[in-house]
């Protein structure tokens, strides 16, 4: 019995957003080949980037706001590749290819500035997710087509600096998705993307059972215990944050080749949020996160998000409440999942102070 | 005279004395443009005194030891709803700002004072809960304005008969009553007295609050709790004290913002609000630990003026609307600057 109430108090807010999910489909009352279509699409999309939540969490810098940096550095490579005309899977991977440095430049930068703001990790992550994204508007919206000479139609309007609002990725769209696909009803199931995804999980999984993931653990644990048993505390907080930054320019890649189309501007602007929404909807919290939340978390995010137009319609007879609903569950578990996260690390704070004075 | 030099440099600091520069010879560089300098500076003087309240805002909440009070947007949809019931009921001038006010007042000191107790329980990560407790509402809050029973046709949608608009304008019912008020025009500066005078009064009573025993006690508590644990404070009812202040300055704020603006932007329209407030505090001299009344002035002095005057002056230098990205910038990295230079807080 009590190992039943264990297992529901753990897994609470998984299961009340089961809960809240499973309404959703019944009010929202939509074919289930429907669902299954659009469940399928968006975890093809999105779970490579919930996973790259996963080791900074464990590494103890709670959740990865800066991955927008990563989202970025995917970005910037995409709009090279599509103005070289790299096309088909081998223009993707070589895409990926030179996301990668980006990316670990990104990291790196990310990493040292978050080292200075120990225990204020994830506020500085968001706001340098903010500011990155400031820079690479003002890099693509002034300086190109200006100080940089850059001249493709593809890409840009003659008339006006900066790149177009949308560009589109022919060459690439779906490239991956289609290597392989078994349709089922309506559903094409892009079976090599999920493979991909697949594997990240298998090497984050592998990637914790050796000495630098340990550390890692170690680190994240008691920063103190680590750096007394040897561990290079803050080279191992920045190499973290590198290797989610990497990850989340490639998942952002195989995000935007499912897509077809990028949004210059804003294609990534949500990313951290979203991501971060799902990864705790999972039931991950700030300090503990795993595959399976992060996958689970995923798949019930996204259903939330296909069926609360829809259920919003049905309920209150408009489809905007629903969109908005879905918006507003996703910053709300955020706030939630803080606060949790706070409040708990308040009252062991104190229990640690208490016996500082009985010691 | 060369101790006075370096007193006041102390006092003001390398960073705006930069900026200042900066702005001086922006403007320098506008006289020689056709730009009208005295057109930019009634500019300036305006977006002053719109956005100076929010900025006062941050005073009490970083004072009382929460740090900057990212959970703004809380404080402006509580403004927000007070606008509305005034512009309901098609209160005009003065009656529609005073209305505004006092159904803004009332309800931003409840959602100050329930946020306070939450940000009570998370002491030390006040920021980021914050934030995205500002976020959570102004997205609940969009589901609220298509459903809110209001029933002049002004507010909501034509067809339907429910659910707010996305912008309101306040031309016809208390729009510009504080700009116009005691308007003067000199040497080509036009000068928004009302809306000037306005500002400097909630900046006076902030500064005679601080100054008060209370005020020092909350200080106190934000400075160093143990301390004032030590002296028989209660250290949450003085936190709770700093953020509904903070909460209730951000409600004010917004009436005075919207009557200046000219319009209401609901839904989405205040989810970033909280940022140019910090920047701007930040940018005055104040710290995540430390802020004065006098960091608030100079800080909205000094960005409010520097985004007015540098987005036309670049726009004559190069093409395309450059204001958004600036301010983006500017802010984001001056709050990312105050992040990582305060070193053993424990703040988030």
């Amino acid at each position: 019995m009590s190992k039943v109430k264990r297992i529901l108090s753990r897994n609470a807010v998984p299961i009340l957003f089961a809960i809240v999910c499973l309404l959703g489909v019944f009010y929202a009352n939509r074919p289930f080949q429907f669902l299954l279509m659009e469940i399928v699409k968006r975890m093809a999309r999105n779970s490579f980037l919930v996973l790259s939540l996963i080791i900074p969490v464990v590494a103890g810098m709670g959740l990865n706001f800066g991955i927008v940096l990563g989202a970025l550095a995917g970005q910037i490579a995409l709009i090279l590749s599509t103005h070289w005309e790299w096309a088909g899977i081998g223009g993707l991977a070589l895409t990926a290819l030179l996301a990668t440095p980006l990316a670990v430049l990104f990291g790196t930068l990310a990493g040292l500035v978050l080292n200075k703001a120990k225990g204020r990790e994830m506020i500085t992550s968001m706001v340098m997710g903010f500011f990155a994204n400031g820079v690479y508007q003002f890099i693509f919206l002034f300086l190109v087509g200006t100080l940089i000479p850059f001249d493709n139609p593809a890409l840009r309007i003659s008339t006006s600096p900066g790149l177009r609002n949308t560009v589109d990725l022919t060459r690439v769209r779906g490239v991956l998705d289609n290597i392989w696909t078994v349709q089922y009803g309506f559903t094409k199931i892009p079976i090599v993307t999920f493979l991909v995804i697949a594997l990240l999980a298998v090497a984050i999984w592998a990637f914790f059972k050796t000495k630098l993931g340990q550390d890692f653990r170690a680190v994240g644990q008691d920063r103190h215990i680590a750096s007394v048993a040897g561990i290079q505390t803050d080279r191992n907080r920045v190499l973290a944050i590198v290797f989610s930054t990497v990850l989340a320019a490639w998942g952002q890649i195989i995000f935007l080749q499912n897509i077809g189309t990028l949004n210059t501007y804003n294609s990534h602007e949500q990313v951290g949020t979203f991501a971060i929404a799902a990864l705790l909807i999972g039931g991950a919290s700030v300090t503990r996160a795993t595959i399976g939340q992060a996958l689970m978390g995923t798949f019930l995010f996204h259903v939330l998000f296909v069926v609360s137009p829809s259920a919003g319609q049905t309920i209150f007879g408009s489809a905007q409440v629903g969109e908005y609903f879905r918006v507003f569950v996703a910053y709300g578990i955020i706030a939630i999942s803080l606060a949790l996260h706070a409040w708990r690390g308040k009252s062991l704070g104190k229990a640690s102070m208490e016996e500082d004075v009985s010691a | 005279m060369k101790d006075r030099v370096s007193k006041v440099y102390h006092g003001f600091g390398l960073p705006r004395l930069i900026i200042s520069a900066f702005l001086l010879t922006l403007i320098i560089v506008a006289a020689g443009t056709e730009l009208s300098v005295p057109g930019l500076l009634s500019d300036a003087l305006v977006r002053i005194g719109q956005n100076g309240i929010y900025v006062l805002a941050m005073v009490p909440s970083i004072q009382a030891g929460a740090g900057l009070n990212f959970g703004l947007p809380l404080g402006v949809i509580a403004g927000m709803v007070g606008v509305l019931v005034s512009m309901e009921n098609s209160l005009l001038g003065l009656g529609g700002f005073a209305v505004a006010l006092l159904v803004a007042i009332p309800l931003g000191v409840v959602a100050g004072y329930l946020y306070s107790l939450l940000l009570n329980r998370v002491a030390g990560q006040e920021m980021m809960v914050g934030t995205y407790v500002g976020f959570s509402i102004v997205a609940g809050m969009c589901i609220f304005w298509l459903m809110a029973p209001f029933k002049n046709p002004a507010l909501i949608w034509p067809v339907g008969g429910q659910g707010l608009r996305v912008t309101l304008t306040l031309a016809d019912t208390f729009g510009g009553t504080l700009n116009n008020f005691l308007n003067v025009k000199l040497f080509g500066l036009t000068i928004p007295t009302g809306l000037l005078l306005f500002y400097a009064l909630l900046a006076f009573l902030l500064w005679l609050f601080l100054r008060s025993k209370p005020g020092v006690a909350m200080e106190v508590v934000g400075r160093n709790p143990r301390f004032a644990v030590a002296s028989g404070l209660n250290i949450n009812a003085y936190r709770s004290v700093g953020i509904t202040l903070s909460t209730v300055l951000a409600a004010v704020g917004y009436v005075v913002y919207a009557q200046s603006f000219g319009f209401a932007q609901l839904y989405n329209g205040p989810l970033m609000t909280a940022f140019p407030a910090v920047a701007a505090v930040l940018i005055g001299g104040a710290s995540t630990r430390e802020a004065k009344v006098r960091h608030a002035v100079i800080g909205v002095v000094l960005f409010q003026t520097l985004l007015t005057v540098a987005m036309p002056v670049t726009n004559q230098l190069i093409e395309g609307n450059i204001s958004e990205i600036a301010r983006v910038i500017v802010s984001n990295g001056m709050i990312l600057y105050a992040l990582t230079r305060v070193t053993g807080g424990e703040q988030a």
